[in-house]
Formats: C-alpha cells, structure tokens, sequence
C-alpha cells in the first residue's frame, strides 16, 4: 500500500458515472505512475473528458474513488492543473491576464505572476501577443494560451485534455517533443487525451485504450524499448511502428 | 470606421429632423410646430435659464431613482441568477411590475407616498429597475459553464467565480439592461411630473400644452429626449472602457 502511493501519482479506483440514463464509465481502473505519461486513447464521446474531470475533482463519480498521491480527492487541488478540450478562455481578458489567471487566483502578486506568465508565453511561442484578446488570435494559439496557463502553475499532475489538437503539424510534432523533454526532466505526471495513435505512442510511457461508451480500460500498452532513444529517429524505430499498429488493430475492432 | 458611423447617426438624424421640418410646415396638426421653431423656443429657454431651473427639479428623481435602480437591480439580478430559489420567488414580482400599466399604479403611490420626491423616485424606479434584474439575472445564468469550471480548476473560491468569471461574462449584457432602464427611466421621471406634480420640464410640457404654447412643449420634449441620447452615449463609452475585450467579439 505504501508502495502503492510512491509508484502511482493518480490512482482510479472502480469509478462509475452515470449523467442521468447516459451511462459514461462503468468500473474503470487505471493507474497513473508518477512522473510519467500516460494517454487515454478511445473513440469519441466515451468518457475520456468526463474521467479528466472526476480526476481534477470538477465531476463527482457516481460511485468509486480517485486517488491522488495516496489521498481520496472530491475537489480541484494544487496538485493538478488542467488543459481544457474547449480552451475555457476569458474572453474578457488578455493573454498574459488568462496564462497568469491560475496565479492570481493563488494570490501570487501581479509582477511575479507575470514574469512567470511571460516565460510560458515564450515557451509556447505566443510572445509578442501578450496583450491580444483570444478572439484576435487563431484556434491554435488560442489552445496554447490553455496550454500555457495550466504550466505556469507547476502542478506535479498535469491533466491534458487533448491539448495539441487545434495546432499545425510543425506545431505539433515541437510541442511532442517539448513534451517528452518536460517528462524526461521533471518530476511530473502527465494524463494526456488524445484521438492521434502516433502521438499517443510518441509521448506515451503508457497508453490506456478505451472501450466505447459504458467505458472501462481495454488494453494498457506499454511501449519502452525506443522510450532512450534520440528523439529524432524515434518515428522510425521498428517498435514504435509496430506499437501503432497494434493500437490501430484494437481500435479498428470498435469502428467495425 | 468611427468617423462612418458618425456620419450614419448625422445622416439619420438630418433625415429625422428634415421630416420633423416638412410636416410642420405643410401643417399635418395645428398642434405641430416646425423643427426651427421648437428649436427657437429651446434656445429661448435656455437663453432665460428656465430649461436649467426645470432640469434641477427633473433631474433628482431621474438619477435617484436610476441610481437605486442600477444598484438594488444589478444586486437583486446577480442574486436571482445564482440562486434557483430566489428566481422563483423574485423574478415574477419584476415581470409583474414591467408588465403592470404604471398610470393606474400612480394613485397608489400618491396614496401610500404623498405627492413628494419620494412617489416620483417610485415611479422611475417601477419603470427601471425590472429590466436591469430581469437582464442581469439572464446575464448571470448564461455565463458559459466551461470557464466557470476552468476558475474552479484553478483553485477559485466561489467569490472569485462571482467577481473574476460571472460578473465580467455578464457584463456586456448588464449594461444593456441598463440602459433599457436609464431610458425607461427617463419616461418614468416625465410621467410622474405629469401624472404626480407638475414640476420641471413636466410642467413646461404640461404649461405650454395649456397655453397652446406649442413650439416650447416640443422643444421640453425634444431636451429630454436629447439628454437620454447622450446619457446613453456616455454608458456605452464607459462600457467600452471597462471590458475592452468583450465589445469585440464574444468566443467561447
Ligand atoms: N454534462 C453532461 N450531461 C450529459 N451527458 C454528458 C455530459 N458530459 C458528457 N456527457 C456524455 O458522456 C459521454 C462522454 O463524454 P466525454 O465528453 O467525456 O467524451 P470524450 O471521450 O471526451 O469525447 P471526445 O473525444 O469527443 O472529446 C458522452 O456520450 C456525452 O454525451
Ligand atoms: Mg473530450
């Protein structure tokens, strides 16, 4: 049990939700090792934003529990900062004002939270738009302002809800390796939704498929043997390409 | 873009006045004056400073009464959005009160109110405030529930979801609701003067109406008009100062 809490940053336990007659997940497990990543990989509308949410504490299970770091959690916490589906902006406020907003609702002080708020803003490669409203930018950039203010608060548990979805490829594939990087260097827990297989088996230390809707964990992939390798040649290692494709043959079954 | 829409409002209100000009010069009404002869009378009021005296009896009860209006209302509003319980038990006392003929309410006051400031702050108020909580408390409960969430997320009290997320996402539509109410105030402040006591510009239009003094009934008329244009004016630029991000397109 001890062991259990060191190993595992975020633990799902047996959790069931129901939204009126909907049923979205029904005794699902899964458990997320700390300082690693793992993506939820599923068709659409099975569950994988509602499972998001229970985790960060904004949805009550309808029975079951979340763990996180050994403690039962029912509400959000400093310990996880989430990247939302649908952004989630204030369109009321600047760039600089939505990255540093999880700062100001800490209470940090306006000068700090913007020095921190400028350096994501640099990381995500927005600087010179720091005070742009969000309908003066594209989707794209709009979903890096999300991405940005949930880094800027340094949570160890980072939920990411499909968080590259609306970039360009170019984008995309900098911010994968970004991504690898973060996991790599910081002692952080990524949960990370995504519909892409290859970018789910790219950044993945683990990938968790989805069963459709009632939705449980189908299968837990594991891919290690090219985790050590240069970024660059990852793509073309032999176990990537064969890990996607086995992703694609278990996908493929529900689509059928 | 601005210097165009300046033009538009000239333009209209050229046309406005032109028509205004024309009728009252073929004569569609005895009882019509021109344009140029209202104006005349206007300039003559202000010229012996009767228009001021009239506005400094007009005016305490306008703004009283929006004042009470702006605040209780844009309160009773934000309260009866948040809470299910208090929108049923307040929100149809407002759509009674918008809805309810006010000159038949008016005996009422007097009786319960005299015939002083009191009643005629009444009177603004019944016909203000239930636009403002009706508008705000609509306001408040649209307020998308996914940055709502995202202020929670982020470790927001429910003070900081009030104030930081509801309050700014509602505000565009506030004010909107303020201003029906500034205007409808207006009305308001203009018929209890005619309908309570006959004082500032109420009693112009209703003195000169008696003395078929027709260009100075119109030229009350037309003040009063023109100060609730420009009063409106003046919220939208404070609006636009405000939220400077929510004049310019809404995103999800
Ligand atoms: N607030 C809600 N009320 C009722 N049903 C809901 C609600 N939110 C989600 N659902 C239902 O729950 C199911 C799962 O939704 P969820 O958003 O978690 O899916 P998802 O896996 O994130 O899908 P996608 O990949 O398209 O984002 C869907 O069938 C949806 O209809
Ligand atoms: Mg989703």
């Amino acid at each position: 049990m001890s062991n259990d809490q060191i190993e595992n940053a975020v633990t799902v336990k047996n959790v069931y939700k129901n939204y009126g007659d909907v049923e979205a997940l029904r005794d699902l497990s899964l458990e997320f090792p700390k300082g690693q990543l793992t993506s939820l990989l599923g068709p659409s509308g099975c569950g994988k934003t509602t499972l998001l949410k229970i985790i960060a504490g904004l949805l009550p299970a309808t029975q079951g529990e979340v763990l996180v770091n050994g403690q039962p959690v029912n509400k959000p916490g400093p310990d996880r900062a989430f990247v939302f589906q649908d952004f989630a902006l204030m369109p009321w406020a600047s760039v600089i004002r939505n990255v540093a907003f999880g700062l100001e609702l800490r209470g940090v002080n306006k000068s700090e939270r913007e020095s921190i708020a400028t350096k994501y803003i640099k990381d995500v490669g927005l600087t010179g738009f720091e005070h742009s409203f969000p309908h003066e930018l594209s989707g794209g950039m709009r979903q890096r302002v999300g991405l940005a203010r949930a880094l800027s608060v340094d949570s160890p548990v980072l939920l990411m809800d499909e968080p590259f979805s609306a970039v360009d490829e170019q984008t995309r594939r900098k911010f994968q390796e970004d991504l690898l990087n973060l996991v790599k260097n910081e002692n952080k827990t990524f949960i990370f939704v995504t519909h892409s297989i290859e970018e789910a088996v790219y950044v993945s230390d683990q990938v968790a498929l989805l069963l459709p809707r009632p939705s449980r964990v189908s299968e837990i992939i594991k891919p290690s043997s090219f985790k050590n390798k240069d970024i660059n040649s990852i793509r073309k290692d032999s176990e990537y390409l064969d890990t996607v494709e086995r992703i694609w043959k278990s996908l493929r079954s529900y689509v059928e | 873009m601005l210097s165009r829409s300046f033009f538009l409002k000239i333009l209209s209100g050229a046309l406005i006045f032109g028509a205004w000009e024309y009728a009252g010069r073929v004569g569609v009404n005895y009882a019509l004056p021109t344009f140029l002869e209202s104006m005349k009378a206007l300039i003559d009021m202000t010229i012996s400073g009767l228009i001021f005296q009239a506005y400094a009896d007009t005016l305490r009860p306008l703004v009283v009464g929006v004042l009470i209006s702006a605040f209780i209302g844009i309160g009773i509003g934000v309260w009866v959005g948040l809470s299910e319980k208090f929108d049923w038990l307040i929100s149809p006392i407002f759509i009674i009160m918008q809805a309810a003929p006010l000159a038949a309410l008016i005996p009422l006051l007097i009786m319960a109110y005299g015939i002083g400031l009191t009643s005629k702050v009444f009177v603004v108020c019944i016909m203000a405030m239930p636009v403002i909580v009706l508008n705000t408390s609509v306001a408040v409960k649209n307020t998308p529930s996914s940055v709502k969430e995202m202020a929670r997320s982020f470790l927001g009290s429910r003070k900081d979801v009030i104030l930081k997320i509801i309050i700014p996402s509602a505000s565009p539509v506030i004010f909107a609701g303020l201003r029906l109410g500034v205007s409808a105030g207006f009305i308001g402040a203009i018929l209890a003067e005619l309908k309570i006591t006959p004082t500032g510009v109420g009693d112009i239009i209703s003195y000169s109406r008696m003395t078929a003094d027709y260009p100075s009934m119109y030229a009350a008329i037309f003040s009063i008009i023109l100060l609730a244009v420009i009063f409106l004016n003046i919220l939208e630029k404070i609006e636009d100062v405000l939220f400077k991000g929510n004049n310019q397109g809404y995103i999800s």
